[in-house]
């Protein structure tokens, strides 16, 4: 078997990207950690993980070897062999999830025709592992935290239904390629037609993800870990790292359907073409600041340390630069889509993530009958009047020829009434609702 | 699982599902301590509570009898340890009651000065984490490091930051520092942007709003049948502060209001320590403005020998009413000391409140009565 023939070997592809995020998901997952605590430190006055490592780098590291060498616990009314399952099914399916996601044109496992059914159904799978290992555990908390799991999932799921469908609508195809495709021939971003979509979206997904504020599952001052009290050691890095895979997926459903996946901003417009240039001045930018910090390390080991960050960026900088300057039609050119496909999308992913991080850490909790109201009463019927919406615009704009942006003002502006009527009708209920248990109360 | 009623008004369960106990605490991130509380459940809905308590008993009313009257000065300051000035407070001018001798006027002020720095302390790391409990994170940072300048203030005081045994009997050992003066009405200047800080974060945050809106119902009755004193009597509407009834320190030479509630809900409770904040800050503006010259330590002795007899002490703790009762046998030693603290008979009332609530709002509840499990155990 020569090399070409091996070159021609259609899943030659999808194999290396599917060990490459098999291989670097945990890594990544670690990452997304450190920089959450990173991001959290630094919105409460702290500075976060400093210890291991230039500036806590190695933090992830460390945490992960802890982890695997600590004590593996199974209580000892567990139902064993589900106990040990339950997180597997989790990981599973929160991986298998990211398979038809593409991250950039040529990045992709599987591009398949009902890609976005796919990862919704597969990423379903996943509170199989929350409600199993609930239950498996044998304790009251961690039954009633899968039990709120379960409930939780299935009422923020439809609503992040209504507001795929309605992206959907506009793509007029499953296939996650495609869809990132027809944004490109529309030349605007699904979130500009579909604001409210986006919005309700994003709620839904931070519920489906269990964060805050809607942590309820692993509600910590509550329920002390959830669906995890009981785990520990390697089971439970499982279940964070599940946890924390669930968190790119939805972002990269988000990032695919609403926020243009892969695409350079103005990416059809030549006058912003000075962009390209944007992804490599970042990381030279970032490498600029490693070597300017490597001579106030204390220790030469992580001096060298910060060295080596600051050369991987330049490379990656390097990597970056060299498609975009490259004349067309060369080979380096052509690895440009790939390459800056790739950043772009990080790029996206890594901001709906920090709204994630941002809302945890400036919000209280909801309370659980208060997440079910806000699902059911509110989230749903305004993901349903935005998908009735965005139908009426591609009518308007389709069948009447109106405009595109008249259309879809149009809707919107309905639709966000719609929105603004139902937060003032569930603000009536509240208000009756505390009036009732005072008279209960003072009885 | 659900209830239903039936005309009647009696509540029965239908589907027969069975009620479980789930036992909360003694080890438990948001009981503060070792509280641990045992719960009656019906699905997620409270149907009866038990608090178990005395994980943290360390017999400090018997103690008391084994020592000299300014040897068990210190160990009050390890009963609310989050105001432990306090405590300080409270025991030596009880003991100074018994002898019949009074702190001189210096002194006094100096004493309300650091209580009230105490009481801002004490509400702070209430609000971190109360809020906490609620499931905001980022509020317990900025209220610690306000804390922490008031700490500071302590230590240049008095060398200690926690428990600081501040006060002797008879008045102060220390001298305030050079600096005092300046470092309180520095950061009583800068603390009343930092309060509207927190304010900005929760007070109008719909989440936050609906968290503690409704919860944890006390009527104003109920309260006082249960003795209930502190912020959390006065959220239920009744204005009683000790500083202003039976003043004591320097309390009657400033001006403060006393801030009510209406509903005496969680979040009624909230507002009522967000001001009390502003209320302590106004009152050590005032106090720094006129500190009297003079002697710190009145004419007591060496051995403090009260006359055989008995006192009833009490004065505003941030938490609520903190009383001594003294009783000596004319030894240097105290006959028997007892202590009130308000924490173990503001929790009485958590049974009341927490029922028919969500286990999320029990954690609210146990954090808006504001205890130290230090204080009630002993």
């Amino acid at each position: 078997m020569d090399l070409n023939a091996i070159l021609q070997w259609p899943h030659l592809v999808p194999l290396i990207c599917a060990l490459a995020i098999v291989l670097v998901l945990p890594l990544v997952a670690g990452y997304i950690v450190l920089v959450e605590r990173k991001v959290m430190a630094d919105m409460q006055v702290r500075l976060g993980p400093m210890r291991v490592g230039p500036h806590g780098l190695l933090q992830p590291i460390a945490d992960a070897l802890k982890l695997l060498l600590k004590e593996d616990i199974i209580p000892e009314n567990a139902d064993r062999y589900i106990f040990w399952l339950a997180p597997l099914i989790s990981v599973t399916a929160a991986m298998l999830a990211l398979s038809t996601v593409p991250i950039g044109p040529v990045f992709l496992i599987a591009d398949l025709n009902i890609g976005l059914l796919f990862i919704l159904g597969v990423g379903a799978l996943g509170i199989f592992g929350i409600v199993l290992g609930g239950w498996a555990s044998n304790s009251h908390y961690s039954l009633l935290g899968a039990l709120r799991s379960a409930a939780q999932l299935v009422s923020y799921e439809t609503s992040a239904g209504m507001a795929v469908v309605g992206a959907l609508l506009l793509a007029g195809t499953l296939s996650t390629k495609a869809i990132v495709e027809r944004q490109a021939q529309d030349g605007v971003w699904f979130i500009f037609a579909a604001p409210v979509g986006f919005f309700v979206y994003l709620v839904a997904s931070i519920a489906e993800t269990n964060r805050a504020p809607f942590d309820m599952p692993e509600a910590e001052s509550e329920l002390v870990a959830g669906y995890m009290t009981e785990y520990s050691g390697f089971r439970w890095a499982l279940y964070f790292l599940a946890e924390y895979t669930n968190m790119i997926v939805v972002a990269s459903i988000a990032t695919t359907l609403f926020l243009g996946g892969y695409l350079r901003p103005f990416a059809g417009t030549p006058l912003f073409d000075f962009l390209d240039y944007l992804p490599a001045l970042l990381l030279l930018l970032v490498a600029g600041y490693c070597f300017y910090r490597v001579p106030k390390q204390p220790v030469g080991v992580q001096k060298g340390f910060m060295a080596v960050v600051g050369l991987l960026c330049g490379g990656m900088a390097l990597l970056l630069a060299l498609p975009a300057a490259a004349p067309a039609g060369s080979l380096l050119a052509g690895a440009k889509p790939g390459l800056h496909g790739a950043f772009w999308f990080v790029a996206k992913v890594g901001a709906y993530l920090y709204v994630f991080m941002w809302l945890r850490f400036t919000f209280p909790r909801y309370r659980f009958d208060q997440l079910m109201r806000l699902g059911w009463q509110f989230l749903l019927p305004v993901g349903m009047v935005n998908l009735a919406g965005i139908a009426v615009a591609l009518a308007l704009h389709r069948g009447l020829g109106w405009g595109v942006v008249p259309s879809f003002a149009l809707t919107t502006a309905l639709t966000v009434a719609v929105a603004a009527y139902l937060v003032w009708i569930g603000e009536k209920q509240e208000v009756r609702k505390i009036g009732e248990e005072e008279t209960a109360g003072n009885a | 699982m659900g209830t239903t009623r039936i005309p009647g008004g009696v509540e029965t369960t239908v589907l027969g599902a069975d009620e479980i106990i789930l036992n909360m605490g003694p080890q438990h991130p948001s009981t503060h301590g070792v509280l641990r509380v045992k719960l009656r459940l019906d699905g997620e809905k409270v149907a009866g509570s038990e608090c178990v308590i005395g994980y943290l008993h360390r017999g400090v009313e018997k103690i008391a009898e084994h020592r000299n009257y300014q040897q068990f000065a210190p160990y009050v300051d390890r009963m609310d340890y989050i105001a432990a000035v306090s405590n300080g407070l409270g025991y030596c001018e009880a003991v100074e009651k018994l002898l019949g001798v009074e702190a001189p006027p210096r002194a006094r002020v100096i004493r309300t000065i650091l209580t009230e720095l105490g009481r801002i302390a004490s509400h702070l790391f209430w609000l971190g984490t109360h809020a906490l409990d609620i499931g905001a994170l980022t509020p317990l940072f900025y209220c610690l490091r306000e804390r922490e300048e008031i700490l500071k203030i302590y230590e240049n005081y008095c060398g200690a930051r926690l428990t600081t045994h501040a006060f002797r009997v008879g008045g102060l050992q220390y001298e305030a520092y050079d600096e005092f003066e300046k470092d309180v009405e520095r950061f009583c200047k800068e603390f009343d942007r930092r309060v509207n800080e927190y304010e900005a974060l929760l007070t109008e945050n719909r989440i936050w709003v609906g968290r503690t809106k409704g919860i944890g119902i006390l009527s104003a009755h109920d309260a006082i049948a249960m003795g209930v004193t502190g912020p959390v009597l006065r959220a239920s509407g009744v204005q009683w502060d000790l500083r202003k009834a039976i003043p004591y320190a320097a309390y009657d030479q400033f001006e403060f209001s006393i801030p009510t509630g209406k509903n005496g809900d969680t979040y009624d409770r909230y507002l009522v320590r967000m001001e009390e904040m502003r209320q302590s800050r106004n009152i050590c503006l005032q106090a720094i403005e006129k500190i009297p010259t003079g002697p710190i330590l009145g004419k007591v002795g060496k051995v403090l020998k009260p006359p055989p007899g008995e006192v009833y002490h009490s004065i505003e703790a941030p938490k609520g009413e903190l009383g001594y009762y003294i009783v000596s046998d004319g030894t240097t030693q105290p006959y028997r000391v007892r202590i009130r603290p308000p924490s173990l008979i503001n929790l009485e009332a958590l049974d009341q409140m927490v029922r028919g609530h969500l286990v999320a709002d029990v954690v609210a509840i146990i954090g808006t009565l504001d205890i130290v499990l230090g204080e009630v155990d002993r």
